[in-house]
């Protein structure tokens, strides 16, 4: 099967000489569950508007499920669902017709896309909602609606741009959960994020795009793999002054009843304890500091900087 | 893709669901797009037919009030048309929701198509309602319907283009305004509505005949009345020139993305 997105030598130079992507090349296969990530400005959105037909592109070329762009735009279109980042409603229209509207951009007939409708804001929990007006819609009924009308015609790759931006925590749970379940039924899906926490829930894969540029296309298992050390916050029990020396784990006071222990690959938690029951701490709880994928993305894009001062 | 049957039946559903928009966005809001131009032509006829025209004898071989009649139905048809395109055009530019039109597989020709379409709807619409409110103060008799009702639709499909590429060009609500007040009123004002172009000193007169609204205005006015200042074929050759000229340009607009992609 030809992969879901297959992007070569991608530029784009706005009007007005910003370069916002500069020969970016990306594959994701057919079926994958893809993270995009990169700081603000990197260009993800200009990557998704020239993949959706919102913005033209300079030069490169774009395939979606081997339909190529410019050859046959209707082909590639019929394909893609989108969850653009910024709210894009006839704010005047009811939340119901915006979706059946949309199906009918795509070619289906209203009975069907009354169904079909239907069926999408049922799942998104916005059915009794389908008579409001957008403009009376909260940000994240909006949000929510935005999927339902991505998928109306049931595309087989859907892209979101920024999904979960200003949704309370219980509603983000369950569009992961329904995104999973979407996933798992053979929609590819690439969406991005600044929630790290998201991507590493969700996705398999992972590009980071930094400037314009692929930075980073691994897995994220792999890329996971590759944190050499970790740190954690421990709550004690009791008081602790005098801090022992454990070796392999490198121990901080926070305050009296907190420590971070910072520790590597070949250390396990298990040796931790082991160790710090033997000097009387005990431990009631402990978090990461950070989230994992976290720390490799800031230290990514830390790299990435001191690389192009130390260039210029 | 190809373009089977299938493919032709999902550009008719895509055309008629941005009809069927465009259709119900002016009929719900009629009291701002079909009102106003009965409140207006009502008053010319009342002022310049019932009043006025009296003292002003006949004109072009028609009692006054009738002569004016054709032109004061017709500039309804331009400027709803003009605006219904432009107005709704522009707003799904501004609220960004044209993406909605931009991501899916419309064909650019069937979006125009569109649109065209219901500018046509409410041109037609308001115009029939004017010439309702004319018959309430002269007798008219059709001479010729097809004639009446194919200039009435080209004028209408004319100006709807002219209201969409107004659109894409348009940056803020302001721009959408320019046009139809610089451009559109002195043209239909200045196309023979009002008189005949015999009145015309003759270099006046070769002006004039650059307009385009003085084609539609005089192949109406055959419609209705039988009395033209201009051969028919002519009027249809010029209308249709435009119409054609201005179709490819939108098109080539929408091409380029002019005014909605970045
Ligand atoms: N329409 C536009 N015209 C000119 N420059 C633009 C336009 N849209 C984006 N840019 C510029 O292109 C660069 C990339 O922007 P883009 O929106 O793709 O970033 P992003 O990765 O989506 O950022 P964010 O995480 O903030 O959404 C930025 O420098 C931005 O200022
Ligand atoms: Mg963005």
């Amino acid at each position: 099967m030809p992969p879901a997105l297959a992007v070569t030598a991608l530029v784009k130079t706005y009007r007005g000489g910003l370069q916002a992507l500069k020969g970016v090349d990306l594959r994701v296969d057919a079926g994958d569950f893809f993270a995009l990530l990169g700081p603000n400005g990197a260009g993800k959105s200009t990557l998704i508007g020239i993949i959706a037909s919102l913005v033209t592109k300079t030069s490169g070329q774009v395939r979606v499920f081997g339909h190529d762009l410019d050859q046959d735009p209707e082909a590639v279109k019929s394909c893609i669902g989108l969850v653009p980042q910024e709210f894009n409603f006839n704010l005047f229209l009811p939340a119901g017709e915006v979706v059946v509207n949309q199906a009918g951009y795509y070619g289906i007939p209203r009975r069907e896309a009354r169904v079909r409708a239907e069926r999408y804001l049922r799942q998104l929990d916005l059915w009794e909602r389908r008579d409001t007006e957008m403009r009376r819609l909260s940000g994240g009924m909006k949000r929510r609606l935005m999927i339902a009308r991505a998928l109306v015609h049931e595309p087989r790759l859907l892209i979101l741009d920024e999904p979960t931006a200003g949704v309370d925590i219980e509603i983000r749970r369950s569009m992961w959960a329904f995104l999973k379940d979407l996933n798992a039924q053979g929609t590819t899906i690439i969406l991005t994020t600044h929630y790290l926490e998201e991507a590493e829930s969700l996705c398999r894969n992972i590009a980071i795009i930094n400037d314009g540029e692929i930075a980073e296309r691994t897995s994220i298992a792999a890329l996971l793999g590759r944190l050499h050390t970790e740190t954690f916050v421990l709550n004690l029990k009791g008081r602790v002054t005098e801090l022992p020396s454990l070796g392999g784990f490198v121990l901080n006071h926070v305050d009296e009843c907190t420590l971070e222990v910072e520790m590597n690959r070949e250390h396990t938690i298990n040796g931790l304890f082991d160790a710090l029951s033997r000097n009387g701490i005990e431990v009631l709880s402990l978090r990461n500091k950070q989230n994992r994928l976290e720390r490799l993305f800031l230290d990514m894009v830390d790299q990435n900087h001191a690389d192009a001062r130390g260039a210029s | 893709m190809t373009r089977g049957p299938g493919t032709w039946r999902r550009y008719w559903v895509t055309f008629a669901t941005i009809f069927g928009k465009e259709f119900r966005r002016f009929t719900r809001i009629w009291v701002q797009t079909v009102l106003p131009s009965v409140i207006t032509t009502t008053l010319y006829f009342l002022i310049f037919g019932e009043l006025i025209g009296g003292r002003i004898g006949p004109m072009g071989g028609l009692p006054y009030l009738d002569f004016i009649v054709p032109g004061l139905v017709l500039m309804a048809v331009i400027t709803n048309a003009y605006s219904n395109v432009v107005s709704s055009f522009y707003s799904s530019k501004f609220s960004r929701y044209v993406e909605e039109l931009l991501v899916s597989p419309a064909p650019n020709w069937v979006i125009l198509a569109g649109y065209v379409a219901g500018g046509v709807a409410r041109g037609l619409t308001v115009g029939a309602t004017v010439m309702l409110v004319a018959m309430m103060f002269t007798r008219i008799e059709i001479h010729s319907p097809a004639v009446t009702l194919l200039v009435l639709c080209m004028t209408a499909v004319l100006f709807s283009l002219g209201g969409f590429i107004n659109a894409i060009y348009a940056n803020s609500f302001d721009d959408i305004s320019i046009v139809p007040t610089f451009v559109l009123t002195p043209l239909t004002y200045l196309g023979g509505v009002f008189y005949s172009i015999d009145l015309l000193p003759g270099f006046w007169q070769a002006v004039s005949l650059a307009n385009p609204v003085l084609y539609m205005v005089n192949g109406f006015r055959y419609g209705l009345h039988g009395v033209t200042d201009i051969p028919l074929g002519w009027a249809f050759g010029i209308i249709l020139a435009f119409i054609i000229g201005l179709s490819w340009f939108s098109l080539s607009l929408l091409r380029r993305g002019v005014g909605i992609k970045s």
